[in-house]
C-alpha cells in the first residue's frame, strides 16, 4: 500500500454559527496505531471526528483514505470506507435487544426478505469471544449497564468489518473496572491490524493505550506527540496553554452542625425484587464533603434518586437542616437547600431542545427575579445568564441563546454545575460532576466543591472515580450491595484499602452517627 | 464571523423555512388533488381544481362573493380554535387527536344551555370551554396517572362524546327533523306544555361586523375572539412561566420531573386548556346559528381533524395558524362548489389530508435546504476562509 497513513484530514475548517469549530486542522492516522485526540471541552474533537464520520461537512480541507481522496457525504459512505463511531453519547435503540442494535441498517435478509438472525447471532457470538467484549444478544438495551452498551458499539463497528475505530470519550462513563477492559480490547484490536482514534480527558489513560496523540486548542491544531516521549505534564500544558494542578489544593475541614440526616433509607431496586439501597444511615455536616463511593450499580444512583425525590423511599428518613423532608417533592427539596448535579446530563439535567439561558434557569425560572405576575423576565434572565458564562467559562457557538444541544459535553456539564452552584445551597448532591470534562475544567470545578465547604455548605459526592474519590473528600462512605460497609478517611486510606471495601471483601459494622 | 449574502440569510432563517416547507406542502397536495380530479373525469379538472381554489370567488356577484367569504370565515373561527387545540398540547408532546370530540362536547354544552336552558351566548360559550375542558382532562387524567396513551383514549372519547351529546340534544330535538331547534329559540314549559320562544340572546354579538360581509349575519365576535384567542396562546407558551413549564415538558419529560415541575399535574392542565379551546371552537359556530346540531349523525364532525391539518401546515405556530385556519377552511367551502354530479365535495378533503401527510415532510424539506445551501456555500467561504 502507498500511503503509511490509513487516513489522513488535511487543512479541516469546520464553522458553527458563531463559532468556528475547527479551524485548518490537520490529522494523520497511522494503520494500526492507537492515536488519541486531545483536547479542552468545545475544542472541536467531537467535530472533527463527525466530519470523518460523514455526520458534518467541511468547509475547507480534504479526506484521504490510503492515500486517496475521498468524499464521505453521510455515514453510510464512512461505513463503506471501513470508518466506524462509537459516539459520545450512545446511539442505540433502547427498546431493541443488542443484537437487534447490532445488526441494525445491515439486517441480513433471506428469502423473500424475512429476516435471518441466526447467522448474525453466531458472527456476534464469535467476535465477542475474539475480542473479549461480553455482551448478552437478547438483552434489551433499557437493561443493561453503561459498559455493556458500549461494548454493542463496539461490536457494531466490528460486525460492519470496519477498520477504522472511532472512539469519542468512550472511558467518561465507564468504571475503572471496565475501563481497564477497555483498554485491553483496544490493544487487541490494535493487534489485528484496526486503526484507532481515541478521544479522552484522561491523561492517564492516554499514556497507557495510545501510541501518538494530536492536541486541539480552540479549535487549532497544536501538535503531535509520541506519548513514549512525553508527560502527562507536558500534555496538560499543551491542551490548556499553562500547567494544571493534579492535585486539589484544601485547608482541613471544619464540620460543623448536622445539615443532612438519612437513617434507615431504603430504596426499591428498579431491574430486581431486593431493594437497590437497604438502610443506609448518615450524615453530612456543614463544611464538610463527604463522599459515596463503590463501584457502578452498588445502589449509589438509587440512593441519589430517593434523597433527591425522583425516586419514592420505601422506608427511612430524610432529615434536611431539621426539617423532614421524606417525601417533601423535588421542588420543596430544592427551595429548601438542595442542589443536585445529576448522573445523566442528557437524561435530567437539561432540556436539550431549551437555549443555554432557559436550561441555566431551570432551577430558579419560578422565583420573583425571574418571574413576574405569571410571566418571564427575559432581561432578568440573560442578564442571569451571561454572569454565569462568564464565571463558568462555559464555551457555545452563540452565547446564552446556543441550543443546549449543540454544546459540547463538557460545557453542558459545566452550565450544569454553574446553575446548581450558584444556586446557593445549604446541601450540594454531585453526582460525577466531572464526568466529561477536561482537566483545566475539574481543576475549576474541584475548587468550586471545595469553596462551597469552605463557605460551610455540606457536600455529598457520589464518585466512582477513586483519584477524585481520595482527593476531594473529607470522609469517604464505600457504599456495596446497598449498604454502606465502611467509612474511611482519606488521608489514612489508600487505593488498595478502598478496593477491598468496594469489592465486598471487607466492611466494617455500620457504626451509628453520634 | 461569516457573512453571507442577506437572501441566503433569510433562507437560513427557521420561520421562512417553515413557511416555504408549508407553501411546499400546499402545492403538492393541490396538485396530487388534481391528479385525483384528473382520474376521475379528465375533461373538467383543471376547471374543478380552480374552482375549489377560488372559492366564493366563484360568485359573479361581488356583495355575493363577499357574503360567502364571510361563511368561510364564520368557520375558520371553530377551526383556527381546534388547530389552537392541537397545537398547543403537541408543545407538551401530547398529540390531541381528541380535539374532535371535545368540540364536540362543546357543542352539544352550548346547543343544550342556549335550547334547553335559555341561557345567554356567554354562559352558554362557558359551559362548552367547560365541557371540552372536561373531556380533554379526562384523557390527561388517564396518560399521567395511567399511563394510557392520549391518542387511544382521544379516540375512545371522541365517539362517547358524539353519542353522549346526541342522546342530551334529543331532548331539544325539533320534532320534524333530525336537528335540534336553532340556538334563537329555547323550549319552555307552560302549565306543563312544552313550548318554542324565541330566543335572540343565545347569538354571539354581531358587533356591526356583519356590515363588513354585506349583512352577513352569521359574522360576529367568534373571529375576532378566535385571533385573540391564538394571540393569547403564543403569548402564553413563549412569554409566561406556564408555557416554559409545559414545553420543558414536552421536550424532555425527566429534566422537567428533576426540577421540580409537577409533570402529570401539567398534563392534565394542557389536555384541559386544549380541550377547552376546542369547545369554545364549537360554541363559535353554533352560537351564530349557522348550523343545528343533527342528533341521527354518527359520524364524528370533521372539525376537529382538520384542526390537526391546520396545526401542522402552520408550522405549529399560533400566529401562523390563523392563516393556515383559513386556507384549509377555504379549500373545504372551496370543495362544495363542485359539481356534484361530476365531483364528490370530499375532494378538498382529500387535498387538506394530502397537505397535512406533505407536512410529514417539512423536516426533511427543511435538511435538504439546509444541506443545499451548505454545499452552495463551500465555494464562497473557501475564498475568504483565511480570515474568517
Ligand atoms: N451542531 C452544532 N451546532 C452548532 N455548534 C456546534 C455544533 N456542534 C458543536 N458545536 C460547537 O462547536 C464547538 C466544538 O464542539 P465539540 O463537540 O467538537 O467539542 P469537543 O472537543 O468534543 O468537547 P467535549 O470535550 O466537551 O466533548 C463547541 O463550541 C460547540 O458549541
Ligand atoms: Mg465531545
Amino acid at each position: 500500500m502507498a500511503s503509511e497513513y490509513a487516513i489522513e484530514m488535511l487543512n479541516i475548517t469546520k464553522r458553527f454559527p458563531g463559532i468556528i469549530a475547527n479551524d485548518n486542522i490537520t490529522l494523520q492516522l497511522r494503520r494500526g496505531e492507537i492515536h488519541a485526540l486531545l483536547g479542552e471541552n468545545g475544542a472541536g474533537k467531537s467535530t472533527l471526528m463527525s466530519v470523518l464520520f460523514g455526520l458534518y461537512q467541511p468547509e475547507e480541507g480534504t479526506i484521504k483514505k490510503d492515500g486517496q481522496v475521498v468524499k464521505i457525504n453521510d455515514p453510510n459512505d464512512a461505513n463503506a470506507l471501513g470508518i466506524g463511531m462509537v459516539h459520545q453519547h450512545f446511539k442505540l435503540v433502547e427498546c431493541f435487544t443488542v443484537l437487534d442494535n447490532i445488526i441494525l441498517g445491515v439486517e441480513p435478509a433471506g428469502k423473500f426478505g424475512l429476516l435471518q438472525k441466526e447467522d448474525a447471532r453466531r458472527r456476534v457470538i464469535e467476535l465477542s469471544e475474539k475480542y473479549g467484549l461480553h455482551v448478552d444478544p437478547d438483552a434489551k438495551i433499557s437493561d443493561i449497564t453503561v459498559g455493556m452498551q458500549q461494548r454493542t458499539e463496539i461490536l457494531k463497528m466490528l460486525y460492519r468489518d470496519n477498520e477504522i475505530l472511532i472512539f469519542d470519550e468512550p472511558t467518561a462513563v465507564l468504571t475503572p473496572q471496565e475501563i481497564d477492559e477497555l483498554m485491553q480490547i483496544m490493544r487487541n484490536l490494535r493487534a489485528e491490524g484496526k486503526s484507532i482514534l481515541f478521544i479522552s480527558h484522561k491523561l492517564a489513560e492516554i499514556m497507557a493505550v495510545a501510541d501518538r496523540c494530536s492536541v486541539l486548542r480552540k479549535g487549532k491544531y497544536i501538535g503531535t506527540v509520541n506519548t513514549a516521549d512525553v508527560t502527562m505534564e507536558d500534555l496538560s500544558a499543551m491542551m490548556v496553554g499553562r500547567n494544571v494542578n493534579f492535585h486539589v489544593e484544601k485547608k482541613p475541614s471544619h464540620p460543623g452542625d448536622v445539615i443532612l440526616h438519612v437513617e434507615n433509607m431504603t430504596v426499591a431496586s428498579k431491574v430486581h425484587k431486593n431493594n437497590a439501597v437497604k438502610g443506609v444511615t448518615f450524615d453530612v455536616r456543614a463544611g464538610e464533603i463527604v463522599c459515596i463511593a463503590g463501584i457502578d450499580g452498588n445502589g449509589q444512583t438509587e440512593f441519589v434518586y430517593g434523597l433527591t425525590g425522583l425516586e419514592p423511599l420505601v422506608d427511612g428518613k430524610i432529615v434536611l437542616q431539621g426539617k423532614d423532608i421524606t417525601n417533601a417533592p423535588i421542588r420543596e427539596r430544592s427551595v429548601s437547600g438542595m442542589s443536585h448535579i445529576p448522573e445523566d446530563r442528557h437524561k435530567h439535567g437539561l432540556v436539550l431542545d431549551y437555549s443555554l439561558e432557559d436550561d441555566i434557569v431551570l432551577q430558579r425560572y419560578f422565583e420573583g427575579e425571574f418571574t413576574k405576575h405569571g410571566f418571564l423576565r427575559r432581561p432578568n434572565i440573560r442578564q442571569y445568564a451571561e454572569k454565569l458564562i462568564e464565571q463558568y467559562d462555559i464555551r457555545s457557538g452563540q452565547g446564552p441563546v446556543t441550543m443546549a444541544r449543540s454544546m459540547s459535553g463538557g460545557n453542558q456539564q459545566k452550565a450544569i454545575i454553574a446553575r446548581e452552584i450558584d444556586k446557593n445551597p445549604s446541601l450540594l448532591v454531585a453526582v460525577q460532576p466531572t464526568r466529561g470534562l477536561d482537566v483545566g475544567a475539574i481543576e475549576y470545578i474541584h475548587r468550586q466543591i471545595v469553596a462551597q465547604r469552605d463557605a460551610g455548605k455540606a457536600v455529598l459526592l457520589v464518585s466512582l472515580e477513586m483519584d477524585e474519590v481520595l482527593d476531594v473528600s473529607d470522609r469517604i462512605l464505600v457504599m456495596y450491595e446497598g449498604e454502606i460497609v465502611g467509612e474511611l478517611d482519606p488521608k489514612k486510606t489508600n487505593p488498595e484499602e478502598m478496593g477491598l471495601y468496594m469489592a465486598g471483601a471487607k466492611r466494617d459494622t455500620v457504626k451509628k452517627e453520634a | 464571523m461569516q457573512k453571507s449574502p442577506n437572501r441566503e440569510s433569510l433562507l437560513r432563517k427557521p420561520g421562512f423555512q417553515t413557511l416555504l416547507a408549508s407553501l411546499l406542502c400546499i402545492v403538492l397536495g393541490l396538485l396530487v388533488g388534481f391528479i385525483a380530479l384528473l382520474i376521475i373525469n379528465p375533461s373538467g379538472a383543471g376547471e374543478a381544481i380552480m374552482d375549489i381554489m377560488r372559492n366564493f370567488l366563484n360568485y359573479s356577484k361581488r356583495t355575493t362573493q363577499i357574503k360567502n367569504l364571510g361563511n368561510t370565515l364564520v368557520k375558520t373561527a371553530p377551526l383556527l380554535m381546534c388547530s389552537l387545540s392541537v397545537l398547543f398540547a403537541y408543545k407538551v408532546g401530547l398529540f390531541n387527536i381528541g380535539a374532535a370530540g371535545q368540540y364536540v362536547a362543546g357543542a352539544g354544552a352550548c346547543i343544550y344551555c342556549a335550547v334547553g336552558l335559555g341561557l345567554p351566548w356567554f354562559v352558554c360559550m362557558l359551559a362548552s370551554i367547560l365541557a371540552g375542558a372536561v373531556v380533554g382532562a379526562v384523557s390527561g387524567a388517564l396518560k399521567a396517572y395511567r399511563n394510557v396513551n392520549e391518542v387511544i383514549s382521544c379516540i375512545m372519547l371522541n365517539w362517547i362524546s358524539l353519542y353522549l351529546v346526541n342522546t342530551l340534544l334529543s331532548g331539544v330535538k325539533n320534532p320534524t327533523s333530525p336537528y335540534t331547534y336553532s340556538v334563537t329559540k329555547k323550549l319552555v314549559t307552560v302549565d306543563g306544555v312544552q313550548q318554542v320562544v324565541d330566543h335572540p340572546q343565545a347569538l354571539l354579538p354581531q358587533l356591526g361586523i356583519q356590515g363588513l360581509f354585506n349583512n352577513n349575519k352569521y359574522v360576529g365576535l367568534a373571529l375576532p375572539l378566535a385571533i385573540l384567542l391564538a394571540v393569547c396562546i403564543w403569548v402564553l407558551l413563549s412569554k409566561t412561566r406556564l408555557g416554559y413549564e409545559l414545553r420543558a415538558t414536552g421536550l424532555n419529560k425527566n429534566a422537567a420531573k428533576y426540577c421540580g415541575m409537577q409533570d402529570r399535574h401539567n398534563i392534565v392542565l394542557t389536555m384541559a386548556i386544549a380541550g377547552g379551546l376546542a369547545g369554545i371552537g364549537a360554541s363559535m359556530l353554533y352560537l351564530t346559528g349557522f348550523e343545528d346540531w343533527s342528533v341521527t349523525q354518527s359520524s364524528v364532525p370533521g372539525m376537529g381533524f382538520n384542526g390537526i391539518a391546520a396545526a401542522f401546515l402552520g408550522g405549529l405556530n399560533p400566529i401562523a395558524s390563523i392563516f393556515s385556519s383559513f386556507f384549509i377552511q377555504h379549500i373545504t367551502d372551496g370543495g362544495a362548489q363542485l359539481d356534484k354530479q361530476v365531483y364528490p365535495a370530499e375532494i378538498s378533503s382529500l387535498i387538506s389530508s394530502l397537505i397535512i401527510y406533505f407536512c410529514g415532510f417539512v423536516l426533511f424539506f427543511k435538511t435538504s435546504l439546509n444541506r443545499w445551501l451548505d454545499r452552495r456555500g463551500e465555494k464562497p467561504l473557501t475564498d475568504k476562509g483565511g480570515k474568517a
